[in-house]
């Protein structure tokens, strides 16, 4: 017997993964969830049939959208994580000793609850005092904040279904006023290869340059994601990503990582020709 | 108002006959030539094939619209009974073509109908094909708002009063922002003078299927009533329901319908009255008082920003606004220095979102069954994104101002007489022979034999510059007006 887990990357693309055995399923208010056991990537969440983590890869999407904002603002206090009810950017946040508090706003309970039960891995670091979890849309709860945080990650599903709200100009706009003044803020960003996420990734990156002064888009290899070639969103009111990038400091904090360093850092924002066309084209003015 | 037999109304006659239509595989050599989709493939790729095998003609299984004898008679029968009326006709060309049934079917030419000038131009339209004299009725005004309002029981008994001839009195309930009239006084005040009472309800089909709502046009014992199922109650755009009740005759509002309505009904619309109708006779309550409590909602938030007013129930006057429809999301945007218009438009522009209207000091955004709480944030969260993006002093900013309109000549008189075109500038004192109003939401700021006025060629230009959409006139531009040849 053999029993696979498909994704449809595209029409004409799938990607398959062969599962052990199904650990959970379950439907919430918003989305079905299930948890799989793999052979080759161990435990692995997914939304609506789409891949959220797996286990094997998911220290280099949870340390790209951690490290590489804290360390251009080492400073950070107050945190806020839209999405994310894995824990896995939470997990990478607990990290730094300076943080005071970390909001974690994740619209479906059950997700938290599924994650915390089945993967400890990115869910373990949940209950750390500085943490507190907010189950509210993500856009309702940045609208009420004014000049409170020094970070955001929005570690979003996809543009579709209950994480769109989370793509739109509104939300941008809100959390750039929800921002303190040096703030900044981190999205992940989908993919630019295939066409489909790809215009999804321009139609982000357009209303992300249109609400802050500072937009630069950084990339990571992700194996279980679409093409595997996925994008962030570094966006700033003040900071640059890598000229206010002091590397050093970040080494003294000596904090371990498995895909992260400060070259990876500004070598992550060096993006291929193709990726740069795409997002020139929606950038006013050039 | 929730009296029907709940047991028939899970019957969807319509339906069932398409469906045992369907199953029969019948050759079709008749209309429409496209035959089940076949002759035009790429018409049935858009649209589904599904659709086009139901796009049929009338046939003695299927009944027909003009005549009904069968399933559409009980489908029109089971929609009177979940409407409380004594008989539901079926409409396929739009709540106009309902609301110019009503007015053609009590008014012939030269006899008067009382009316609020702010109606939809379906109405004055009605004037104008029957001959029938209007009677204008102040609608009452919301200055703060800027907003026109319901008709007072007061004026309409100054009217009735000053008109013992009229045969009719029609009312606009609700008006697009959802301002009801006391319609029960006012329909009792009218029969008490043997005139009849018609009952715009196009913004009304969900006072039906609730007990929390506003009156509806049956339960105040009106005469007939336009209800446009496609809004509130889900069926495809331009089908709807005309209402009669008190004996109005049946065979005669048929052959009043008849007049202007198309012999080629649609069944795509027929049935998707009969499938709604059902829908709402079942569901009806439960999916209101989700309506209702979402646009409370959003109500709320809006209102937490600040600068906005999203206003509800809080207005009722007891008079001029006598009820409120609470499932209507209407704001005013003055505050923070933006036409209603204006804001709707940077919606629409800037953050991909459709609402129903903006106008000078307000925007409306239509809540329904179909929408989703996440989406309601979306519309809060731009909302509080324009405020602090474009909030300009409201210095300078025009109010919307009811203008008494100055009627020298009847529609349909005005409309038919010799006229010629002018400049809109050099209009002012000459009397119209046509409509301009700004679309959305269709109410005419000139009817055809109204009086151009300084005032009504102010509010025009000002509604041009801050973008309003204007149509009614030749002129496709609105830079010329046609009015009516002097000497």
């Amino acid at each position: 017997m053999e029993l696979w887990f498909t994704e449809k990357h595209t029409e004409h693309v799938k990607f398959s993964i062969q599962v052990d055995k199904q650990l959970y399923s379950g439907q919430s208010e918003f989305q079905r969830i299930d948890i799989f056991d793999s052979p080759e990537f161990g435990k692995f969440l997914t939304l609506d049939g789409y891949m959220m983590l797996t286990e094997k890869d998911e220290f280099i999407y949870h340390e790209m959208i951690v490290h590489v904002p804290m360390a251009v603002h080492p400073l950070a206090k107050r945190v806020l994580v839209i999405g994310g009810g894995d824990g896995g950017a939470v997990r990478e946040l607990t990290r730094y000793l300076g943080i005071e508090r970390i909001d974690l706003v994740e619209i479906d309970r059950q997700v938290v609850d599924v994650c915390r039960k089945y993967l400890p891995q990115t869910a373990g670091r949940l209950d750390d005092p500085r943490v507190s979890i907010h189950y509210e849309d993500g856009l309702k709860f940045v609208r009420a904040e004014e000049n409170v945080y020094d970070l955001i990650i929005v570690d979003s599903t996809d543009p579709f279904g209950p994480g769109e709200g989370l793509f739109t100009k509104e939300f941008y706009g809100n959390c750039f006023k929800a921002l303190k003044e040096d703030g900044l803020m981190v999205n992940q960003q989908e993919s630019p290869f295939y066409p489909v996420d790809a215009i999804a990734m321009q139609r982000a990156h357009k209303r992300i340059v249109d609400s802050f002064p500072v937009s630069r888009v950084y990339q990571a290899h992700i194996p279980t994601y679409p093409s595997g070639h996925w994008l962030f969103g570094f966006a700033s009111k003040k900071y640059h990503p890598t000229e206010d990038f002091d590397a050093s400091a970040w080494m003294k904090l000596g904090l371990k990582t498995r895909y992260y360093n400060p070259k990876i850092h500004i070598g992550a924002f060096a993006l291929p020709n193709y990726v740069k066309t795409l997002l020139e084209e929606v950038e006013p003015g050039r | 108002m929730l009296k029907m037999n709940r047991f028939s109304q899970e019957k969807a006659p319509i339906l069932e006959a398409l469906n045992r239509y369907k199953a029969m595989r019948v050759v079709p050599f008749d209309v429409p030539g496209h035959k089940r989709g076949k002759g035009n493939r790429e018409l049935t790729e858009f649209l589904g094939a599904q659709c086009l095998t139901v796009d049929v003609n009338s046939m003695k299984p299927l009944d027909n619209l003009c005549h009904p004898v069968s399933v559409i008679k009980e489908a029109e029968e089971l929609a009177a009974d979940a409407f409380g009326a004594e008989h539901a006709f079926f409409m396929v060309n739009g709540t106009t073509s309902a609301v110019q049934s009503m007015v053609m079917s009590v008014c012939k030419c030269g006899e008067k109908i009382i009316m609020p000038r702010n109606v939809h131009r379906s109405a004055i339209n009605a004037l104008i094909l029957s001959g029938a004299v209007p009677v204008y009725v102040n609608p009452g005004m919301d200055r703060e708002l800027g907003i026109s309002l319901g008709m007072s029981l007061a004026d309409v008994e100054l009217a009735i009063k000053e008109n013992p001839d009229a045969k009719a009195v029609l009312v606009n309930n609700p008006t697009y922002y959802g301002v009801c009239s006391n319609l029960k006084a006012i329909t009792d005040l009218a029969h008490r003078h043997q005139m009849r009472v018609l009952v715009d309800e196009a913004h009304g089909t969900h006072f039906y299927f609730s007990e929390d709502l506003p009156m509806t046009a049956m339960e105040a014992g009106a005469d007939m009533a336009a209800v446009s199922m496609h809004k509130s109650g889900g069926s495809l755009t331009q089908s709807s329901l005309l209402l009669i009740n008190n004996g109005v005759s049946e065979g005669y509002v048929r052959q009043i319908i008849n007049l202007t309505q198309t012999t080629s009904g649609s069944y795509l619309l027929i049935s998707s009255l009969d499938i709604s109708r059902r829908n709402l006779a079942l569901h009806g309550k439960q999916i209101f008082h989700k309506v209702s409590a979402m646009a409370e909602y959003a109500r709320t938030e809006i209102n937490k920003i600040g600068g906005y007013y999203a206003f509800s129930k809080e207005r009722v006057n007891g008079s001029t606004i006598f009820d409120f429809d609470v499932t209507k999301l209407s704001v005013h945007t003055l505050d923070i220095g933006l036409a209603g218009i204006e804001v709707y438009d940077l919606l629409r522009d800037e953050y991909d979102i459709q609402i129903e209207f903006g106008d000078i000091g307000n925007i409306l955004a239509y809540i329904s069954i179909g929408d989703r709480i996440l989406d309601l944030e979306r519309l809060v969260s731009s909302l509080s994104e324009i405020k602090r993006r474009y909030a300009k002093d409201k210095a300078g900013m025009l109010s919307q101002e009811y203008i008494r309109p100055q009627v020298e000549l009847a529609p349909q008189d005005a409309f038919y007489a010799e006229s010629e075109s002018l400049p809109l500038e050099e209009s002012s004192g000459r009397i119209c022979s046509e409509f301009v109003m700004c679309y959305p939401p269709g109410i005419p700021i000139l009817a055809p034999g109204e009086k151009v006025t300084d005032e009504i060629l102010e509010y025009i230009h000002y509604a041009k510059k801050k973008g309003c959409f204007l149509t009614g006139t030749q002129d496709s531009q609105v830079n010329r007006i046609q009015v009516i040849r002097e000497g």
